[in-house]
């Protein structure tokens, strides 16, 4: 029963983030891309939580939705004139990323379903309750010895100020 | 327990559809938009590829945690120079970038 019920919920995700995908690359309008891509967004974050990694989920929400998706539609409030249609593009153009993306669907997915992946059924941290301690990732992120990520995550805030300081330069009004 | 291919088919038909929306927007922000589509396709199989095969482990756990904050940066930056790009030619097509080297 607990699995039919998760199936049903993965497959109703799937749906709204597949759907949600084609929207944002396919709707005329530019605000509409960027209200379809937070959907998507939102979508990945279920996703997530379905793996129980809650705290991905929860970084997910407040980083892409309430961050990078603002910061989008502000982006177009700036540059577009009120109910501005994107310039339809060329029939060759379209038919040529067609091939490209389905080509490249369908390699990968001859390589996904010849690949047999080992999946250790005997761990029990995929089955399902076991969610992810916070006290691990914590001591994950500060810590210096193997699988531990300090340095990266300070690399990180520098390079987070870098951004500050060039995206105020390049922007700026002169 | 779902099987990890529908994870990995969701992943790649997300993937596809971004590369297809890059190739075919000529608006800057549509094409940044696809690109966020592609990368995440690629945060869900890390994690998905973490939960399933090594789940003792949180390597792809911290991937994808850097990778959401490194496109963040990257999406604060690319906005930044599409508003310039704006400033400066008056619309966002990418047709027209080859005037900002004048």
């Amino acid at each position: 029963m607990d699995a039919t019920i998760n199936l049903i919920i993965f497959y109703a995700l799937a749906v709204v983030v597949l759907s949600m995908s084609v929207l944002a690359v396919t709707t005329k309008k530019i605000l509409r891309a960027a209200t379809y891509l937070l959907f998507v967004l939102i979508g990945t974050a279920g996703f997530y939580l379905m793996l129980n990694y809650h705290f991905l989920a929860a970084v997910q929400i407040t980083v892409y939705a309430g961050g990078v998706v603002v910061l989008f539609i502000f982006a177009i409030f700036l540059v577009s004139s009120k109910g501005e249609v994107i310039e339809p593009h060329a029939k060759r153009k379209v038919v040529l990323g067609l091939l490209a993306s389905v080509a490249g669907a369908a390699v990968v997915f001859f390589a996904l379903f010849k690949h047999q992946f080992v999946i250790d059924s005997a761990n029990t941290t995929m089955i399902g309750d076991q969610e992810m301690n916070m006290k691990v990732i914590g001591q994950a992120l500060i810590g210096t010895g193997k699988y531990q990520y300090l340095l990266p995550f300070e690399i990180l805030s520098v390079l987070l100020l870098a951004c500050i300081i060039g995206g105020i330069l390049i922007a700026r009004k002169r | 327990m779902i099987p990890m291919e529908h994870y990995l088919i969701v992943s790649t038909l997300m993937f596809f559809i971004g590369i297809y929306g890059f190739i075919t927007r000529k608006n800057m922000i549509a094409m940044l938009i696809s690109l966020e589509l592609v990368i995440n396709a690629v945060d869900i199989n890390f994690i998905v590829f973490n939960r399933y095969l090594f789940p003792g482990q949180l390597e792809g756990m911290f991937f994808t945690l850097f990778s959401i904050a490194i496109t963040a940066a990257e999406t604060t930056v690319a906005l930044a120079i599409i508003i310039n790009v704006y400033r400066k030619i008056g619309n966002v097509n990418v047709g027209n970038i080859n005037k900002m080297k004048n």
